[in-house]
């Protein structure tokens, strides 16, 4: 089944237009790995598909609803689509089990026991589980980018996006913060990435989008298009990051 | 030196003084209570720019930042009966304070609302948060923390500059000394206990809020 459905997105940041008719679509289960080079509006596109930019010509199907735009539907859009970041943006004033138990608690409503199970559940899953009481600064950038996936997983999105989680790591916290995506792939969760991380997206991702000027410039199978890319641009870019 | 010192003056009136240093108190917790919580509304107006409130409050504060806090008193309390709002000298005394400190603790909140990235607010959003959810749980208080320093210093400086609220005969700290350097003379003896008492006082009170802030602000465990 269909879970995301792009047709012909635009968007525009004034007179620049970064999204130049975008299409594709996401099935239940699938990861999804964009890669690109900076600028050619991937990072955009993960934004729009979570409400946290605005599009213009264009539609966007999540979960058989059509994203409207309007405020009031950006709550139920957000219940659907959880998002991870590049600068992980945890709660400063809050340990790593408050901040996964916070939306749950004030969104959801949830009763206190049941959100601090779940965030104890939640954290245990990213391997953070003796972390609950610890403040995001008293961790180092690899488990912060943890807990915030724990996080987004505690309000059980259907969908998990990405958007490049690794780019602000030491090299050698990486491949902690892959390894639990990876189990999350695994585990059947449906994820969109935006991603430098070559290999990874090679090794676990379903499909891979190169974008381009706005554009998806190819899709397929990655290890196909990263061996056999059809357009100059792929052949080049991948030359230039492998 | 001719001059005699006497404190007699001063422990014979120590019930007067008292009583001054526990009005001055109690108008400066009003006010900063009070006036926190009008920044706080303010200050989130502005940062946001919500339609007629951020308007409303830049004309507040502007007003306010831009006049003397003696002709604010004047104002309240000598001007308003004119439209028909009389107050006691107490009662204007705590109303100038309140708006004195609601003006200066909007644009210093402000600047805490500012300091929060952005990236936060939009965690919080991308977690299904409404606006005033985010504020409340993840805006507020470490823009609170951020300028908790500034705010503090604020709120010493106006309790400081309360003591013209003597002038209206709202009976605080220099109210009492004045009263008792026109009883007994003691000008030295008087001013200078005041001044200690002020002193002591700015000193406590910075203490206290220190401790406020990590306990209700910074509330951290570990």
């Amino acid at each position: 089944m269909q879970l995301i459905c792009v047709d012909e997105l635009h968007k525009s940041f004034g007179d620049l237009e970064v999204l130049k008719g975008v299409s594709f679509s996401v099935k239940e289960g699938e990861v999804v790995a964009i890669i690109g080079r900076s600028g050619s509006g991937k990072s955009t596109l993960l934004r729009v598909l979570n409400g946290l930019e605005s599009f213009g010509d264009g539609i966007v199907n999540i979960d058989g609803k059509r994203v409207s735009g309007l405020k009031a539907d950006l709550i139920p859009l957000r219940l659907k689509v959880g998002m991870v970041f590049q600068q992980f943006n945890l709660f400063p004033h809050l340990t790593a089990g408050e901040n996964v138990m916070l939306a749950p608690k004030v969104v959801k409503k949830e009763s206190r026991e049941h959100v601090t199970e779940l965030a104890m559940e939640m954290l245990e899953r990213v391997g953070l589980a003796d972390k609950f009481n610890a403040y995001p600064d008293q961790l180092s950038g690899g488990q912060q980018q943890r807990v915030a996936i724990a996080r987004a997983l505690a309000m059980r999105p259907k969908v998990l996006l990405c958007d490049e989680i690794t780019s602000a790591l030491d090299p050698e916290l990486v491949d902690e913060v892959l390894e639990v995506v990876q189990r999350l792939a695994a585990d059947g969760m449906t994820l969109i990435m935006v991603t430098h991380e070559m290999r990874f997206a090679r090794e676990v991702g379903d499909t891979l989008i190169f974008m381009h000027q706005g554009k998806v410039h190819e899709m397929g199978a990655p290890e196909e298009l990263f061996t056999r890319p059809q357009t100059p641009e792929l052949a080049s870019f991948v030359k230039s990051v492998l | 030196m001719a001059y005699q010192f006497s404190f007699e003056a001063i422990a014979s009136n120590w019930e007067l003084l008292a009583r001054g240093v526990a009005l001055t108190v109690v108008l400066t917790a009003i006010g900063s209570f009070v006036g926190i919580i009008i920044g706080t509304v303010g200050a989130v107006s502005r940062a946001w720019t919500l339609p007629l409130l951020s308007q409303v409050f830049t004309v507040y504060i502007e007003c306010v930042r831009n006049t003397p806090f003696l002709v604010q008193l004047y104002f309240i309390f000598f001007g308003l009966p004119a439209l028909g709002v009389k107050l006691n000298g107490w009662e204007a005394s705590v109303l100038t304070m309140v708006i004195n400190l609601g003006a200066y603790s909007t644009e210093i909140i402000r600047a805490g609302v500012m300091s929060i990235p952005k990236g936060l607010l939009e965690a919080a959003e991308s977690l299904a948060m409404n606006r005033w959810q985010a504020l409340r749980y993840v805006v507020l208080r470490p823009a609170l923390k951020n300028v908790w320093p500034a705010l503090c210093s604020q709120i010493v400086i106006v309790m400081l500059g309360s003591s013209v609220c003597s002038q209206i005969a709202a009976q605080e700290l220099t109210y009492a000394a004045n009263l008792i350097q026109t009883q007994t003379f003691r000008a030295f003896e008087i001013y200078l206990t005041s001044t200690l008492l002020y002193l002591m006082l700015a000193v406590l009170v910075r203490k206290c809020l220190n401790q406020i802030g990590m306990r209700f602000i910074e509330r951290r465990k570990a």
